[in-house]
């Protein structure tokens, strides 16, 4: 009960946030709601099924240049790069996922970080394709089918394009929520809990395993398509092993125990990256000390304070 | 064998490179029949029980449930035919509570494992199915107490419990009395044989190193040494035959309770 008063008061926040907010904070919130729905993939492989992916960027740099690509093909419809790159990402994750879910632990880990970093090179390489380091221009996308060029670009970013993300934000959060509550979300979760004993209560792991992979990339990829527009570019190291490391550490820094803990991770990472990067300029430096000082003292990350140990 | 067997195998070899861990086992196991494996450390009990339960293709010979051939079929596959199994050390999901560790089987005997979009707490014929294997073992009132919280005896229940809710034809338990009390023994064997009863098992296979269990519950022991089938009979048969004493339940325990390890 506690927690939907929360969870009402946090979506009345986010409605009312572009009248009360400056600019500057605003664009802000537009990465933080596309990496909460990245997260929200993320930690259905993470949190839920208790496999680290250090490649979801390959799955986030999918979506942001689906963007790109479609824009410069004429295609500027969001509804149609988002769904284009939720329907790329379930390829490309399907066909990954088929190779690393059999294994775990740091052998998943460092196969899907090995693709992640094949797609960033494919990126890098294929200049005439993909614009190589520069990377490629994300035109401004249509929002429901309306043409909005005629306004200014910070009037479009924070008003409908805010509202759009938020309004994916909120359609994914709902489907993950349903997703994690259902009783595929279950045997997840005892896959995680222990593979052997899953396996003998007829829960398929590795199959299950890839369901979950897909889930997780489809999420990943549609976040990715929503990075794209505020910069109005895209480039490879958003297909970094760094991104993804990022990705982690914002699961990590919000608690992965936790439904709601990496959409706050991700907030608090963005705003908190904006915050040090203002002040010092190696803000790696000062993240680095605070990874640390989660893992040891504060596993269960910001939600662990104030939120039940597991997700249920 | 006169009775309609539902698991067979039939001279069964096992080999790990040289080592031969199975030499010529037959089993059978029909309706209504409890079946104790007894042997001592060795002698090819794990061995058996993981290529009965599919997990390991037999080197020569064949495994049959039902009348298909299931040798190394795998654990997933023969469950959805019917036969469920426990595991000797016990194994539980942690984090998840007694009643969704009752859930997860019965999702998957209901075949719902990939509804992705129905709610698991609306899901009433899952819940109920979970809650009345909860009532059989005596877990209802603990039943969202995480598993990683109960005390040691009730873990082994919770274990046995969650085999038992895949409403299966035949259960294989490894060792269902093994890391509990004395005292906790023999309240763990009225509850599943009852429990099995009322569900409907048609027959369940042991294996026990406690011999006062294995006597006292079975219809028929195998005694397996050095991977073959030593003897094949009715407990007082056994109690009686020099060699499966000498060899696989010890002297000092003939006719009463005591381990053999």
């Amino acid at each position: 009960m506690k927690g939907r008063v929360v969870l009402g008061l946090a979506l009345v926040a986010l409605l009312v946030l572009p009248l009360a907010l400056s600019p500057y904070r605003l664009l802000l919130m537009l990465p933080f709601m596309a990496y909460g729905v990245i997260l929200l993939g993320l930690n259905l492989l993470f949190g839920y099924t208790g496999l680290v992916s250090f490649g979801h960027a390959l799955f986030v740099g999918i979506g942001a240049y689906t963007g790109a690509f479609l824009t410069h093909a004429g295609i500027r419809s969001l509804e149609v790069i988002v769904l284009a790159a939720a329907v790329l990402g379930a390829v490309a994750a399907a066909l990954v996922g088929l190779l690393c879910v059999r294994y775990v632990k740091i052998y998943f880990g460092m196969l899907t970080l090995a693709f992640g970093m094949v797609f960033y090179t494919f990126l890098l390489k294929f200049y005439r394709l993909t614009g190589g380091d520069e990377g490629m221009q994300v035109l401004r996308p249509l929002l429901l089918g309306l043409n909005l060029d005629a306004m200014p670009k910070t009037t479009y970013l924070v008003g409908p394009y805010y509202y759009y993300c938020l309004g994916v934000l909120v359609v994914a959060a709902a489907v993950m929520w349903r997703i994690v509550h259902s009783p595929f979300g279950l045997c997840l979760r005892t896959i995680r809990d222990n593979p052997l004993k899953a396996e003998a209560l007829g829960v398929s792991v590795t199959r299950y395993r890839w369901y979950a992979f897909v889930i997780s990339g489809v999420f990943a990829a549609v976040g990715g398509a929503l990075l794209g527009p505020p910069t109005g570019n895209v480039d490879p190291t958003l297909a970094y092993w760094t991104h993804s490391g990022s990705l982690v550490f914002m699961a990590l820094l919000g608690g992965f125990a936790s439904f709601f803990g990496p959409v706050l991770g991700a907030f608090v990472f963005i705003f908190l990256q904006d915050a040090v990067m203002s002040v010092v300029p190696y803000w790696r430096l000062v993240f680095g000390a605070i990874l640390a000082i989660i893992v040891i003292f504060a596993p269960g990350g910001l939600m662990g304070f104030f939120a039940r140990p597991r997700p249920s | 064998m006169t009775r309609e067997a539902i698991l067979e195998a039939r001279d069964v070899r096992k080999l790990y490179g040289d080592f031969v861990a199975l030499d010529g086992v037959s089993l059978a196991v029909g309706a209504g029949e409890f079946v104790s494996i007894i042997g001592p450390n060795g002698a090819g009990k794990s061995t058996l029980i993981n290529v009965l339960t599919g997990v390991l293709r037999p080197t020569a010979g064949t495994v049959r449930f039902k009348e298909r051939d299931a040798a190394g079929i795998g654990p997933v596959a023969l469950t959805r035919l019917g036969l469920a199994r426990s595991f000797q050390l016990v194994q539980i999901f942690p984090d998840l509570t007694v009643i969704e560790t009752l859930l997860a089987p019965v999702i998957s005997r209901l075949g719902r494992g990939t509804s992705l979009f129905r709610s698991l707490a609306g899901d009433r014929e899952a819940q109920d199915g979970a809650l009345e294997v909860a009532e059989l073992f005596g877990l209802a009132d603990k039943r969202h107490v995480p598993a990683r919280q109960l005390p040691q005896g009730d873990k082994k229940l919770l274990d046995v419990a969650s085999a038992f809710a895949l409403q299966p034809e035949i259960i294989l338990l490894d060792e269902p009395t093994s890391g509990v009390s004395t005292a906790e023994k023999s309240a763990i064997m009225e509850i599943l044989v009852t429990a099995s009863r009322r569900m409907g098992l048609k027959a369940i296979i042991q294996v026990e190193h406690d011999m006062d269990i294995v006597f006292g519950y079975s219809d028929r022991i195998v005694a397996l040494h050095q991977g073959r089938v030593l003897a094949d009979a009715t407990p007082a048969a056994i109690r009686a035959d020099a060699r499966v004493v000498d060899m696989v339940i010890g002297r000092a325990h003939q006719g009463e309770a005591g381990r053999e390890r």
